[in-house]
C-alpha cells in the first residue's frame, strides 16, 4: 500500500512540475466552462444533465494526453529498470500509476464543482442527479485512464500510446452505433460494450449496479492486462 | 553474500551470458572486467532481477532471485549503466522517492539517509536543483546516491565512474572502497586501472563467459606467462644480443637504442625463471658496461588485452 502511494505521489509530482497538469486541466476547465454557460443560457434550467455528456467527450480527448507518458516514458528513459528492480510488485507499480492519474482527474473534476455551486446559488437544482452524475463521470474517467495506462505499457513511444488510447476509446464509444446498425444478439453485445451508453443513466439520478459493475470491470481488466504487459517486459 | 550459479542468458539464438558461476563474500568488492558487449550488464541485470536468466539462478543475501525476488531485491542497491533519473525532479525529492520504494518507510529515518548520502556523494549543495539541469558528473553521483540511499547490503554498480572527470573518478573510487566491509559490491568496468584501484577480486568476462577470476595481483603473476627483464648495456648491439640469446632459458631478445649510446635489451625468459644474476654475470664477464637491469611487471592492461585477444584456436605450430 505504501509503495502504491509513493508511486502515485511521484506521478502527481511529475504532472504538476511539468506543464501537463496545467495545460490539460486548464483547457478542460475552459471548454467545460464555456459549455456550461452556453447550456445554462440557452436552457435557463438549473440542471447539470447535459453537461455530464459533454465532460465525457472532453475526457475522451484529454485522457490520452494524461496517460501516454505513464509507462512509455519510464520504459524509454530507463527509469522502469529502477522501478522493476526495487522491492515493488508489478501490481503495486501499476496501481500507483493509475492512482496518480486518477487523483489528477479528481482534482480537475473538483474544479468543476463551481458549476453546481453556481446553480445552487442561483436556483434550486435537484441534488441527487448531480451527485450521481459525478459518480458516473468519475467511474468513466477511471475506465478511460486504465485503458490509457494499458496502452502506455505497450510501447516506449508516447505518441503511439496516446493514439492507441484514443483509438480504443473511440471504438468503445462507437460500438453503440455499431450495435444499432447490426442489431440482434451481436448488436446487444456491441451496445453493452459501449462506454457511453453506461453513463446515460447516472445524470438522471439513477445508480444502476449494472453500469457500476461495467465500469469497474473495464478498470479491472485494463489494469490486469497492464500488469501482464509489465511482467512480460521482464521476459523479453 | 552473492552466489551466481550457472547464469545463462540467450537473446534469441545468441548467448549473451553463458554458464557464469561465481561467489562474492560479504564485504568484498568484486570487479567485472571486460570489453563492451562482453555480458557484464546482462549479468548484473540478472542479479538485480530485471532480466530473468534463461537458465541458472543466483542468490542475494541467501534469497533466490527467481523464487524470492522481492526479498532479494530488498537487499540490493543498483546503478544501471545509463543512470536513469527523473529529469523533472529535484535531487532531494528524487532520493526521497527512491528511498521510499526501496523500503525506507519511516519518514524521519528516510530524511536522515537522504541527507547522509547527499553528504557522501557531495550533492548537498545541489539538493534543490532539478536533475534536468545537472551536468553528467552530477547525474552520475545522483545515480550512485540513489543506489546507496536505502543502505543495502549488496551494491551492483554498472560502470560507476563513466562520464566523470579525473578528480571525480578518484573521489568515487574512494567512496566505493570505503563501502567495503559493510557492503558487498560488484562493479563493472572496461577501464582497467579501475579494478586494480578499487577491487579485491576480478572476474574477467569475455564473450559471455568467465575468462579468469583472481586478485589483481595474482592475475598479474599468473598471466605473466614469461618473465621479462630489461637490460641497458653499453657495447656492440649484435654481439650483446647474441650473448644474451646464448644463455639458457632465454626465449627472445629485442634490442632498441637507449640514451648515451647504450642499447636497451628486452629479454623474455622462461616462466618461473630468475635470470637476473646470470645475465648480469654474463654481460659484465664479457666486458660490456651494464648500466641497468630490471624486472618488468605486466600491467593489467596488457594482461587484459592478452586474455581478450587470445584466440580459441590452437597455437600456430612452429616449423
Amino acid at each position: 500500500m505504501r509503495n502504491i502511494w509513493a508511486i502515485a505521489r511521484r506521478e502527481l509530482y511529475a504532472y504538476f512540475v511539468s506543464p501537463i497538469a496545467y495545460v490539460v486541466g486548464g483547457l478542460f476547465l475552459l471548454i467545460s466552462g464555456f459549455l456550461f454557460s452556453l447550456i445554462l443560457n440557452l436552457s435557463s434550467e438549473a440542471t447539470m444533465r447535459p453537461l455530464f455528456g459533454n465532460l465525457s467527450v472532453i475526457f475522451l480527448f484529454a485522457v490520452p494526453f494524461l496517460t501516454m507518458r505513464l509507462l512509455a516514458e519510464e520504459a524509454r528513459s530507463g527509469t522502469l529498470e529502477l522501478l522493476l528492480t526495487a522491492p515493488v510488485r508489478d501490481s503495486q507499480l501499476v496501481l500507483g500509476k493509475f492512482l496518480g492519474a486518477l487523483l489528477l482527474v479528481l482534482a480537475i473534476l473538483a474544479c468543476t464543482a463551481i458549476y453546481p455551486a453556481i446553480l445552487l446559488l442561483a436556483g434550486n437544482p435537484d441534488r441527487g442527479p448531480i451527485l450521481a452524475g459525478y459518480l458516473g463521470i468519475v467511474l468513466q474517467a477511471a475506465a478511460f485512464l486504465a485503458i490509457g495506462l494499458f496502452a502506455s505499457s505497450l510501447t516506449q513511444n508516447q505518441i503511439i500510446a496516446a493514439m492507441l488510447t484514443f483509438v480504443i476509446l473511440l471504438l468503445l464509444w462507437l460500438s453503440d452505433a455499431l450495435g444499432n446498425y447490426t442489431g440482434g444478439r451481436i448488436g446487444d453485445l456491441f451496445r453493452f460494450l459501449s462506454i457511453t451508453r453506461h453513463l446515460d443513466e447516472f445524470p438522471r439520478g439513477i445508480i444502476d449496479t449494472r453500469h457500476v459493475v461495467y465500469f469497474l470491470s473495464v478498470i479491472a481488466v485494463a489494469l490486469f492486462l497492464t500488469v501482464q504487459s509489465v511482467q512480460s517486459r521482464r521476459w523479453r | 553474500m552473492i552466489q551466481a550459479e550457472h547464469l545463462t542468458k540467450y537473446y534469441g539464438p545468441r548467448a549473451a551470458v553463458r554458464d557464469v558461476t561465481f561467489e562474492v563474500a560479504k564485504g568484498e568488492i568484486l570487479g567485472f572486467l571486460g570489453p563492451n558487449g562482453a555480458g557484464k550488464s546482462t549479468t548484473m541485470r540478472m542479479l538485480t532481477g530485471y532480466l530473468p536468466p534463461t537458465s541458472g539462478t543466483a542468490k542475494i543475501a541467501g534469497y533466490d532471485i527467481l523464487t524470492h525476488s522481492l526479498e532479494a531485491r530488498r537487499h540490493i542497491g543498483y546503478l544501471p549503466e545509463n543512470v536513469p533519473l527523473y529529469p523533472e525532479m529535484a535531487v532531494a525529492d528524487y532520493l526521497h522517492f527512491m528511498a521510499e520504494i526501496r523500503g525506507l518507510t519511516n519518514s524521519r529515518q528516510r530524511r536522515q539517509r537522504v541527507d547522509a548520502v547527499m553528504e557522501q556523494t557531495n550533492l548537498t549543495h545541489m539538493r534543490d536543483r532539478l536533475i534536468a539541469k545537472l551536468s553528467k558528473g552530477y547525474r552520475q553521483r545522483v545515480g550512485l546516491a540513489q543506489a546507496l540511499v536505502a543502505d543495502p547490503e549488496v551494491l551492483i554498480l554498472d560502470e560507476p565512474t563513466i562520464g566523470l572527470d579525473p578528480k571525480q573518478i578518484i573521489e568515487t573510487r574512494n567512496l566505493i572502497k570505503s563501502l567495503a566491509g559493510e557492503h558487498t559490491v560488484i562493479l563493472s568496468t572496461h577501464i582497467l586501472p579501475e579494478v586494480s584501484a578499487t577491487c579485491q577480486r576480478v572476474i574477467i568476462i569475455n564473450d559471455g563467459e568467465i575468462a579468469a577470476v583472481d586478485t589483481p595481483e595474482n592475475l598479474t603473476r599468473r598471466l605473466r606467462g614469461a618473465e621479462t627483464l630489461q637490460l641497458e648495456v653499453r657495447g656492440p648491439r649484435e654481439a650483446v644480443a647474441q650473448l644474451l640469446r646464448a644463455q639458457p632459458q632465454v626465449l627472445d631478445v629485442v634490442a632498441e637504442p637507449a640514451p648515451d649510446g647504450r642499447t636497451l635489451f628486452t629479454v623474455s625468459c622462461a616462466l618461473g625463471s630468475d635470470l637476473r644474476e646470470q645475465l648480469a654475470a654474463a654481460v659484465v664477464g664479457a666486458g660490456y658496461g651494464l648500466a641497468e637491469l630490471r624486472s618488468v611487471r605486466l600491467s593489467l592492461e596488457e594482461i587484459f588485452l592478452r586474455i581478450i585477444t587470445e584466440e580459441p584456436q590452437a597455437e600456430p605450430v612452429e616449423a
